[in-house]
């Protein structure tokens, strides 16, 4: 009974949780803080096996599922409030209260008084359980596992894709190279890599190559479509982070001096002076 | 079944409270001395010498690397959820010590200073072994979400990888444990560890033992199948992002995860807390406290055994890993208990010679197994080819290959432009 004062107000906050929280991950949390107190309350009335089983299936095979595909499509964003189906919120509003309604009818009509359960156990819990699913119920259970490898193998059919042409291994795949290189002069070794330099290196910062032009070849292509690419040696990016870092005045006059004679060189070395001039204000 | 456990359930609240203490302190301590024994024994392997300087033979260098990880700047990514990137360590780190309630240390002992009697365990129930899965599976909750709630495309990766894989391998895992259920006749782990009294189930139920073995790996995350943090692909993996008491509390959940499986792993096959064969000649080695100094002994060993992986081995390739699990690992095990199943029932019901049978059996399953790994390769060679070559997108439109026909590389280059 402790168990269930203890659980009950948590059990319902997380399920409210679900109905109001933002984030459909944090919906998911709080599901699986519902499954598991569930499964709790039902070790505490002697049923060990069903507590063992919610939490290996629910909590950790069906949720975890559920997780996967909320985190790899990121169904992150608020979803969206239009209704789609006209009156959808009024008829779900009836329905629920009427099944709600319904509800607390049914239980309260029923008296609770477990009946039979130290009868049920006293050959152990896992041993009642696999006499009756392997006498009484064995086609229930068979027809459910039938059910069951039906589903998986209709998972696997939808999911398969015939494949069109052959696999190509290392060696396939080393010969094309070389093709390549023979026919169109395509470099047969790996990409370069971004640079890396005193300041900067992370993935936006083009690699040089020996005369000083950028290596359009070592940058991301989503990011030149992002246009996020940042600039290897830039004095205006020198004289941004002494501005940051707030050296004396003179230094900074100094700076600002050679910054302006190199100004009128590109647009890039503009912007970062812009960029400058903002994080200064 | 009710008689066996009985003795659980019996103890006053003072002695739970000191039980639940000492395991908690045993499992830090092993940690410490886990993360210096890995150290020194790779280092042993790479003709190195490893940390030497903190304490006798180093003993306290992770302590004080333990120290200086807590006390580093405790960064939080502008990107990260922040709830969830909290309360994710946490979710990792309670049941990696929830798991080690039902681990059977030694016998029923005399409490010192008192005339009580209790088992050398924090509990046991009749679900026990399935209770380590079910909490196990909890514990991966904390490595997902500690994935997705920092914000980071390289901890995403390598939350998702860790998730899969560790529910992959538990089905091996646990299909492993059946065998020793079928041979205990229980679930609870002072029982298991009672019905091993003449032999070790280790030995009877090889097979089990190394599908075990194997499965343990890849669900603690070590290497060779360290794919969620391997370093050259995913920088750290779900916990690039963490640092400070959080990080910590990963490293600590990973290696209690390990003291964890391994003893499980002596639990259900070595014998458990009982005393090795020349030992258990002496009638006192199973009484008393000594049981503990064995248990122990068993659970270095196998962390012995994950160092030496560690050192000899190098990191698979994920899709490698993942065919290994699911194509191999789980067929094996799934042939290998019809067949236990089948020797049981005969060993039981029919008084049947065991040798034959077991050298049956044997065959077979050298068979079985010989199928499973050559099979794949004679399949590429041996297939009948059809005269004309097959142009998958000879109408313009792919379509597939019949039965017996092979594609051909019409369109391959392009695709794999």
């Amino acid at each position: 009974m402790i168990a269930f004062w203890v659980l009950a107000p948590i059990m319902v906050l997380a399920a409210l949780g679900i109905l109001f929280a933002r984030k459909a991950v944090h919906a998911a949390l709080l599901l699986a803080v519902v499954m598991i107190s569930l499964s709790i309350l039902y070790l505490v009335q002697d049923a060990p096996f069903l507590f063992v089983v919610q939490i290996i299936v629910y909590t950790g095979a069906i949720l975890m599922l559920f997780l996967f595909v909320l985190m790899l499509v990121g169904v992150d964003a608020a979803d969206s409030v239009v209704e789609t189906i006209p009156g959808q919120r009024v008829m779900a509003v009836l329905l629920g209260l009427a099944f709600g309604g319904v509800l607390t009818l049914g239980v309260a009509q029923v008296s609770v008084q477990a009946a039979g359960l130290a009868e049920a156990n006293a050959g152990g819990n896992i041993e009642g359980l696999a006499g009756l699913l392997f006498s009484s119920y064995v086609f229930a259970f068979q027809a459910t596992a039938a059910l069951l490898i039906t589903a998986a193998l209709g998972a696997m059919v939808l999911a398969h894709r015939e494949r069109l042409t052959p696999k190509l291994g290392q060696a396939e795949l080393a010969a094309q190279r070389m093709r390549d290189y023979a026919e169109h002069g395509k470099h047969p070794g790996p990409l370069p890599a971004p640079g890396v330099y005193a300041r900067h290196n992370s993935v936006d910062t083009p690699a040089l190559l020996p005369d000083g032009s950028i290596s359009e070849l070592s940058i991301s292509r989503v990011l030149a479509a992002r246009g996020v690419i940042g600039s290897a040696s830039d004095a205006a990016d020198i004289d941004r982070v002494t501005r940051q870092i707030g050296r004396g005045a003179d230094a900074d006059d100094d700076v600002h001096a050679s910054h302006e004679g190199e100004g009128a060189d590109g647009p890039a070395e503009g912007h970062d002076g812009t960029d400058g001039g903002r994080s200064w204000t | 079944m009710s008689d066996g456990l009985s003795v659980f359930g019996q103890d006053p609240v003072w002695l739970i409270l000191v039980k639940a203490l000492l395991v908690f302190g045993i499992l830090v301590l092993l940690t410490l001395f886990n993360i210096w024994f890995e150290r020194r024994l790779v280092a042993r392997m790479q003709h190195r010498i490893g940390p030497n300087v903190n304490g006798p033979f180093g003993l306290l260098q992770s302590l004080a690397d333990g120290v200086k990880l807590a006390l580093k700047e405790d960064i939080v990514p502008k990107a990260a959820d922040r709830l969830v990137y909290v309360l994710a360590p946490i979710i990792a780190v309670i049941p990696a010590f929830l798991t080690f309630a039902v681990i059977p240390f030694g016998p029923v002992v005399d409490v010192p200073f008192t005339d009580i009697q209790s088992p050398l365990q924090l509990t046991d129930m009749p679900v026990a072994v399935l209770y380590v899965l079910a909490i196990a599976s909890v514990g991966i909750y904390g490595i997902v979400l500690g994935g997705w709630s920092s914000g980071s495309t390289y901890s995403l990766l390598g939350g998702l990888r860790s998730s899969a894989q560790m529910i992959s391998y538990e089905v091996a895992m646990g299909l492993a444990l059946i065998g020793v259920f079928l041979y205990a006749g229980s679930i609870s782990t002072s029982e298991i560890v009672a019905a091993q009294e003449r032999l070790w189930f280790g030995l009877i139920l090889l097979p089990s033992f190394v599908i075990y073995m194997i499965a343990m790996v890849g669900e603690t995350n070590r290497a060779p199948f360290d794919l969620p943090e391997a370093e050259g692909e995913l920088v750290g993996g779900f916990h690039t992002e963490y640092s400070s008491l959080k990080f910590a509390l990963f490293f600590l959940a990973e290696y209690i995860n390990m003291a964890t499986v391994s003893a499980l792993a002596t639990t259900l096959f070595l014998g458990g807390w009982r005393a090795p064969w020349p030992l258990s000649i002496w009638e006192g080695a199973n009484e008393g406290y000594w049981p503990i100094l064995w248990f122990m002994i068993k659970v270095i060993g196998f962390i012995c055994f994950f160092i030496w992986l560690r050192g000899t081995l190098p990191r698979m390739r994920y899709d490698q890993f993942m065919d290994f699990g699911w194509k191999r690992l789980i067929p094996i095990a799934l042939a290998w208990i019809v067949a236990v199943a089948v020797i049981r029932m005969i060993s039981l019901d029919a008084g049947f010679d065991r040798r034959y049978l077991f050298a049956a059996i044997g065959v077979v399953a050298v068979l079985f197994l010989l199928m499973l790994f050559i099979g794949e390769e004679e399949d590429e060679g041996d297939e009948v080819l059809s005269d004309e070559p097959f142009d998958a997108f000879a109408g313009g439109y792919p379509v597939p290959p019949m039965p017996g026909q092979k594609p051909t590389t019409t369109r391959a280059t392009e695709e794999t432009d």
